[in-house]
């Protein structure tokens, strides 16, 4: 589903270059969940970003359902990630003029889909995530764990291959994260998507079937064990 | 694109700030209602200036007998010249595209006296024919006009506006009476409607009318008359300076002056009137337009600043919606359809206000010469309306082309 061979970044900031990816190499199978952990600034969310086709990379190749991403053009780039991917955010990125309904039926208007049905499938998403009776409720007035599950749940409502989360438990207390990653969990499992996590917790990337380590733009190991995540204080 | 859809969107984020989208709104508002309201005061300065000539035909000549100022074929300066219906007659046949042409005879108020029973008044009496009828474009309230018949048989017939009307007959009914002008009795057969409604007072009275022939029997005139006018198809200036011309040679022939002598006739070509009097106010015209644009524009570039802030405010928002699918061609549509609906409302609240200022005005303030009627027509609000969509597309372009090329990676990087 996701493959990279030799992906490289860096970033320009003034005179200097900060090569963020030097060379990662990863294949991502269809229906894995998968966490990337590393420190702060070793790059995961700048890989989530290309697997996601919000940046671009500047040598290497990403194939993403065996179609090369490279040079289409930002209206192809909008059709891809309409059709593949549903993203989560660390601080979820609801629209707060919107309510819960309207934030989850967002991507099928950007598909074309009629209101009706667009309303129809946002509910249905809304009820598989717990939050049936607080559709119409807005952004504001959701606790940190409910405004998560709103925007699992527009991730999901499209039906997308994969699903990419960067740090989605980032912004919320233990028991909550513990939610949302059994939600997740949920979504891989029934769903058959395809997960990624960014996540900085061990107890989160515990819960995924695989767990890749970042450091310093480099894939330090991949294939981790989750299980020894919670012994093992590394 | 500009679908059902697409309106639930835009009426949501419209809705959203309001205070925003009023501060947005007032810019745009304020132009149109200030061109609008420009434009009509305008049309009320030209309407008050047109006032003036309505009575005329446009492509007109009027002629008064003036004094020689040069010496001619032996003849010396300083004759009176009195024109007569022989000039009529020869003007008729130079004068190349005549329509219609009348002489008519004229008795000063200061001269003249009419009486009906205890009632007396003092008018300017003007012996015409019925063809002056056609140059001077009164309308008939009641009864008839001045007619050929009356001509031919110099009879004592009159026609007379309202204020004689009242002054003489009070609350009687004119019609068939008799009314003695300088002690000849003359029969009311007509009124007709009043030019002076603009003014009061003494100062200005509607002369009244009576045939040239019965005239010039009257006061012993012979077969003289003060003015001639006449008509011409021919409305351009060169047209105009041509019959002016044949005018001036004609006369200088009839009466033997020298056709140089520009003191021997006094000569008033309506035609450069006219067109002098549009050249000011097409000056006038433009200059609103100007100015009025120049407000538009102001508004336009208020918010199309403003949008460009909204842009800036809402980076967040548009990156997420590009990570959900949302194509460029959304966002610039997005951006672009709120600009030109706001633009659209307030400039629509606008034009409404401004055009309702310019009807109370125009029925509260009276009609006079230099004033009156200040309203705009159809065609012109249209024009704005148009001009109010140009302003809505620029000001929205801009803004959307900024919010187009946003990158979701750099609107969705949490601080
Ligand atoms: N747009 C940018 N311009 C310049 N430098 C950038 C940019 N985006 C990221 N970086 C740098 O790239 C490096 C990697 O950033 P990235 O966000 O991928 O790290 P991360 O692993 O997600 O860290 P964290 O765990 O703190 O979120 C950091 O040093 C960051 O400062
Ligand atoms: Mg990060």
């Amino acid at each position: 589903m996701i493959r990279l061979t030799g992906i490289r970044k860096s970033y320009r900031t003034g005179s200097s270059t900060l090569e963020v990816l030097k060379g990662i190499d990863l294949h991502i199978a269809k229906g894995e969940l998968v966490s990337i952990m590393g420190a702060s600034g070793s790059g995961k969310s700048t890989l989530l970003n290309i697997i996601g086709i919000l940046d671009n990379y500047d040598n290497g190749e990403y194939r993403l359902d065996s179609l090369l991403i490279k040079g289409q053009s930002e209206t192809e780039n909008a059709g891809l990630r309409s059709k593949y991917i549903g993203f989560i955010f660390q601080s979820f990125n609801l629209i707060s003029f919107k309510n819960a309904l309207e934030n989850v039926a967002l991507p099928l208007y950007y598909q074309g889909i009629p209101r009706r049905k667009r309303n129809e499938q946002a509910l249905a998403m809304l009820e598989n995530v717990g939050l049936k009776d607080w559709a119409h409720h807005m952004p504001n007035e959701l606790s940190g764990g409910q405004k998560q599950r709103v925007a699992i749940a527009r991730a999901l409502v499209s039906g997308p291959k994969i699903i990419l989360a960067d740090e989605p438990t980032g912004a919320l207390d233990s028991t909550t994260s513990r939610e949302v990653m059994e939600l997740l969990k949920h979504v891989n499992r029934d769903m058959g998507m395809t997960v990624v996590i960014v996540t900085h917790e061990r107890a989160v990337a515990a819960a995924s079937q695989r767990v890749i380590y970042l450091r310093d733009g480099m894939i330090e190991n991949d294939r981790l064990d989750p299980a020894t995540l919670l012994a093992d204080v590394r | 694109m500009f679908d059902r859809e697409n309106w639930g969107e835009i009426l949501q984020s419209i809705g959203k700030n309001k205070l925003r989208t009023v501060l947005t709104g007032f810019a745009v508002f304020w132009g149109i209602f200030m061109l609008i309201l420009l434009l009509g005061l305008g049309n009320g300065l030209r309407n008050g200036f047109a006032y003036n000539f309505r009575n005329t035909a446009e492509n007109s000549i009027s002629i008064w007998g003036g004094e020689t100022s040069k010496p001619w074929n032996g003849l010396p300066a300083n004759r009176n010249i009195q024109l007569t219906e022989e000039d009529v007659e020869a003007l008729r046949h130079t004068i190349p595209g005549l329509e219609h042409i009348a002489g008519n005879y004229r008795v000063w108020r200061g001269n003249s006296q009419l009486q009906y029973g205890n009632n007396y008044g003092s008018y300017n009496i003007h012996g015409i024919i019925n063809e002056q009828q056609l140059l001077e474009k009164q309308t008939v309230a009641q009864g008839r006009f001045i007619n050929e018949v009356d001509e031919q048989l110099k009879r004592k017939t009159i026609v007379i506006a309202d204020d004689a009307r009242k002054e003489l007959f009070k609350d009687e009914d004119p019609m068939g009476k008799w009314v003695n002008v300088n002690g000849v009795p003359f029969q009311v057969v007509g009124l007709y409607a009043s030019e002076n409604e603009g003014r009061q007072g003494m100062m200005q009275r509607n002369p009244v009318f009576i045939p040239l022939s019965a005239a010039q029997q009257v006061f012993n005139a012979q077969r003289d008359v003060d003015e001639i006018m006449f008509s011409f198809s021919d409305a351009s200036l060169a047209g105009a300076a041509m019959a002016e011309q044949r005018t001036r040679h004609t006369l200088a022939r009839m009466h033997n002056f020298d056709p140089t002598d520009d003191r021997a006739i006094w000569l008033d070509n309506n035609v450069e009137n006219v067109s002098t009097f549009n050249g000011i106010f097409t000056g006038i015209s433009g200059f609103i337009w100007f100015i009025g644009i120049g407000s538009l524009v102001a508004g336009i570039v208020g918010i199309g600043n403003i949008m460009l802030i909204v842009v800036k405010d809402r980076t967040r928002e548009i990156g997420v919606r590009k990570a959900m699918g949302a194509t460029p061609a959304n966002v610039i549509g997005q951006i672009l359809m709120e600009a030109i609906f706001v633009t659209a409302v307030f400039g629509w609240f606008g034009l409404a206000l401004g055009v309702l200022l310019l009807e109370g005005l125009a029925s509260v303030v009276p009609g006079s010469e230099f004033f009156r009627n200040p309203t705009i027509d159809f065609r012109t609000a249209i024009w704005a309306l148009i001009a109010m969509l140009m302003a809505g597309t620029i000001a929205g372009y801009f803004p959307a082309r900024r919010a187009a090329a946003i990158r979701p990676i750099e609107a969705l990087r949490d601080e």
